[in-house]
């Protein structure tokens, strides 16, 4: 084990602590200073004193009111050296899972930390690419550390879905996305492919669409659900609706002509997964790296310690040692397995 | 095997039925001989042989990969086949091929093999393929295919392509084999109905209403005959002289599992009786009869212990001669005959009840109804009846002896499908164990109307617990009395026991939930 590191980089019932920094990374509680990786809300909490992070996840933070009038906000742009005192220098790397969302990259004492947050290496046109970063200690996650887990290509995905508007156009398919990211992402992917209709959206994804849209991204027209007359339904025939996964079976679809529930989640590779969630259709679009991912990006740091954060660790932690690698579990808690 | 894998997916993400007929049928009209007939043996069940074994697929995969890392997944998987299907990675040198072979293709090559060609075979096919075609492979060369599509959907759909009655393709069924072309060669117009006069098959049986208090005016001794309705499963014991079968209800050969029964058989002709087992010489009950169902191959001991016997109500045919055209009375004197001499140990004929009117009837259901569950109550025939596949109006009538009830406390909800799929619809319900503690007791899912099912989704809404996956845990507040028709033994449910087809008779929004009944209360109806 890296025992220096580990003298200044502990687990605490918060959280990933940086000791000499008396910083958090992605705590679930709130705490004095915490440096937040992205703005899923497994990692962004509210209530901190002071946070370091990319302007964008300080938008996303603020749009969920994460943030309040007094918090310290501290946006660090990617590569941007931020003291935090005590010897510790702070910048973030691109992680490519959604848009903002950083690696933190912890210096102290001629050591480097890097601490992936989620991460993926798939591409993704809302996030900035992932960038890897050599260091001695790699912390990453393990969302889908199994050899099963083997995304497909996002394109096929989609041809997926377009195919189904084509041959069942009387029914409305409905899309179930996390708010956060997988809708944007999944909205462009689908404009990408063809899809020319305007999205017809639930009402919990409107303002982080509305907030990555001021950022530039553009994703053609979109209206509320809400706004269409019960009379106009038939309208969305053959069209696709996006709302979150929780709404696919809950009351708000018995609003919807015909729906064809289909959800868009890394965990539908997964047959009986799908249908738990009574998925009709399953799409497999991932914002976490596959299994082979995490290991080729945990080789290709160089680091020779890896600290596993959640997920599937077991498998992981074992893949890891057969390649040399000194893997540890630090079992933090308090992450969600639904944001993937 | 492209077309085939995407069939399988399309089916198995499909809810309702009928949309899953469409799909199957739309296949089946674009798709050449004999893929499609492979295609419904492999859905139907009515493949003979693996093609393969699980014990090669496993030893393959781990020689591909690490076995650690195979245990983990599969145990999250959950099964062997998809963990295989998504956790193969192409051999570096593996032949690429340009296109996979047909599903027959498929067939021939493995059947035609030996065993170190059907393990080669088998690496190239997964080596070439996505994880939902690896998945079709796996599933469809063990013979485990399970996407929610039964034996009976398959011939609803190929009767539907047809525009022919489902008891057209049920009498059928069983005279053909896979890939079944004289079938679809009939479906396509080209060639007469296939001819099976020399295979022993199943004829759709004839079923009963149940008695409406308006029937009892046109019953009498003179015209009707009563008998005991046994608790067993119905079944069609058909012999000629070379082969013996037995059918269940739904026209499925079940012979393998009843070896003993099908060995007593001395006659020709076609029987309609219900199966029952005889532990001691005496009916056993359901719970006895359920070890002896689903044995591919029984075990001589179980076959001892629980000796197959055919209760007989009717006679189809006999040798060559069909009797469906007679009346019950002439079918009876031609059974009677028959079975005269036969083993009484393994047939008797159903018993003809004395009754002069509807007071008789009703003592003789009350009589029923004291068995403990071994008669489920009367069957009413009229004697001038025919036989006739299906349900006749004012034919046969049963009256079945009134379900048990008890008050059971509601556990846990699930969503249910199709129009149902935003309303917790289906219901676990449990009993008071002796620590007080509630045990699961059963499941069900009708019962109440749709006015009841909103008032009872907003009730779980309110009454939110935690949540496992699909299945929400709710407070213990609310009573269901469930009606149900037996109760027997079962290992696998963690009070010990199971209901036969319960339903929610109605909802007791006034009862506290702890005066609902103890799990004795099924203790004292199964007995011993």
């Amino acid at each position: 084990m890296n025992a220096q590191a580990e003298k200044w980089m502990q687990v605490k019932p918060e959280g990933l602590y940086c000791v000499p920094a008396d910083c958090y990374i992605d705590p679930h509680q709130a705490v004095k200073r915490a440096i937040i990786t992205h703005g899923h809300a497994d990692h962004a909490r509210s209530g901190h004193k002071t946070v370091y992070a990319t302007p964008e996840t300080l938008a996303i933070m603020q749009v969920r009111y994460y943030t309040a009038e007094d918090t310290e906000e501290i946006s660090l742009t990617y590569g941007q050296r931020q003291d935090l005192g005590n010897g510790v220098t702070l910048w973030l790397a691109p992680a490519g899972h959604i848009l903002g969302s950083a690696q933190a990259v912890l210096e102290y004492e001629g050591q480097r930390v890097v601490i992936s947050g989620d991460f993926k290496r798939h591409p993704d046109p809302t996030a900035k690419a992932f960038e890897v970063v050599p260091c001695d200690v790699f912390v990453t996650e393990a969302t889908f550390a199994l050899p099963v887990f083997k995304h497909p290509p996002l394109e096929d995905e989609i041809n997926k879905l377009i195919r189904s508007m084509e041959t069942l156009p009387e029914r409305t398919h409905l899309v179930g996305v996390y708010a956060l990211g997988k809708c944007q992402r999944v909205m462009l992917a689908l404009r990408a492919g063809g899809y020319s209709h305007p999205f017809y959206i639930h009402g919990a994804l409107k303002r982080l669409t509305e907030l990555y849209e001021s950022f530039g991204f553009d994703f053609g027209d979109w209206q509320l659900v809400s706004e269409i007359a019960v009379k106009d339904r038939d309208m969305l025939r053959g069209k696709i609706v996006l709302c979150p996964p929780s709404a696919l079976a809950d009351r708000w679809s018995r609003r919807m002509l015909d729906p064809l529930p289909t959800m868009a989640s890394g965990w539908m590779q997964i047959r009986a997964r799908a249908r738990q969630r009574r998925a009709e259709m399953a799409l497999i679009v991932s914002d976490h790296a596959d299994w082979d991912d995490l290991i080729d990006t945990a080789l290709a740091t160089g680091a020779p310690d890896v600290w596993i954060t959640h997920g599937r660790v077991e498998a992981l932690e074992y893949a890891l040692k057969q390649h040399g690698i000194r893997a540890k579990a630090l079992n933090l808690i308090g992450r969600d397995e639904e944001n993937d | 095997m492209e077309q085939f894998s995407q069939l399988l997916d399309d089916l198995y993400f499909t809810n309702s039925t009928k949309a899953k007929e469409a799909i199957l049928a739309d296949y089946l009209r674009k798709t050449p001989d004999p893929d499609r007939g492979w295609c419904i043996a492999a859905i139907a069940g009515t493949l003979r042989f693996d093609l393969f074994k699980r014990s090669l697929t496993k030893k393959l995969m781990s020689s591909r990969m690490d076995p650690f890392l195979f245990d983990v997944s599969r145990d999250y998987v959950g099964e062997l086949s998809e963990t295989v299907a998504l956790a193969w990675r192409p051999s570096k040198d593996a032949r690429r091929l340009n296109q996979l072979p047909s599903l027959s293709d498929v067939i021939e090559e493995f059947t035609s093999r030996d065993k170190a060609g059907i393990s080669t075979y088998l690496i190239e096919l997964l080596d070439n393929m996505t994880p939902p075609q690896r998945w079709a492979l796996l599933k469809l060369g063990t013979r485990g295919l399970r996407i929610g599509m039964s034996a009976r959907t398959v011939k609803r759909t190929l009767a539907n392509m047809k525009n022919v009655e489902l008891a057209v393709i049920e009498e059928l069924w069983h005279g053909l084999e896979p890939p079944y072309l004289s079938l679809f060669s009939w479906i396509d117009g080209r060639t007469d109905i296939p001819d099976i006069s020399d295979v022993l098959t199943y004829s759709p049986v004839m079923l009963a209403h149940p008695i409406e208090d308006k029937d009892f005016a046109r019953i009498s001794p003179e015209t009707h005959t009563a008998e005991w309705k046994f608790d067993g499963i119905r079944v069609q014991l058909a012999a000629n002289k070379t082969e013996r079968k037995l059918f269940s209800r739904k026209g499925d050969d079940i012979s393998h599992s009843f070896p003993d029964l099908l060995a007593a058989v001395d006659f020709e002709g076609i029987l309609d009786g219900e199966l029952l087992v005889k532990p001691d010489g005496q009916i056993g009950r359901f719970n006895d009869l359920q070890q002896r169902l689903n044995k591919k191959k029984p075990s001589k001991a179980i076959m001892e212990k629980l000796p197959a016997y055919l209760m007989v109500y009717d006679l189809l045919s006999i040798e060559e001669k069909n009797l469906k055209h007679e009346s019950l009375t002439t079918r009876r004197e031609e059974l009677t005959t028959l079975m005269r001499d036969r083993n009484k140990d393994r047939f008797s004929v159903s018993e003809l009840l004395d009754f002069t009117g509807k007071k008789d009837l009703e003592q003789l259901r009350v009589q029923a109804s004291e068995t403990g569950g071994l008669i489920e109550g009367l069957m009413i025939k009229d004697k001038a009846s025919t036989y006739v596949s299906g349900r006749p109006k004012h034919a046969w009538y049963k009256w079945k002896r009134d379900p048990f009830l008890l008050d059971a406390v509601l556990m846990y909800a699930q969503r249910g499908t199709g129009k149902r799929s935003s309303y917790y619809s289906d219901y676990t319900f449990g009993l008071w164990g002796e620590d007080g503690n509630l045990l699961p007791i059963g499941k069900a899912y009708f019962g109440f109307t749709d006015e009841e099912l909103k008032d009872i989704d907003k009730w779980i809404r309110n009454h939110k617990l935690k949540r496992f996956g699909p299945v929400q845990e709710v407070k213990k507040e609310l009573v269901f009395e469930v009606a149900f028709d037996s109760a027997h033994l079962s290992p696998r449910h963690k009070s010990g026991y199971a209901l036969r087809f319960p339903r929610i008779h109605r909802i007791r929004w006034d009862k506290p939930a702890n005066e609902a009944d103890t799990i004795d209360a099924v203790a004292a109806l199964v007995g011993g």
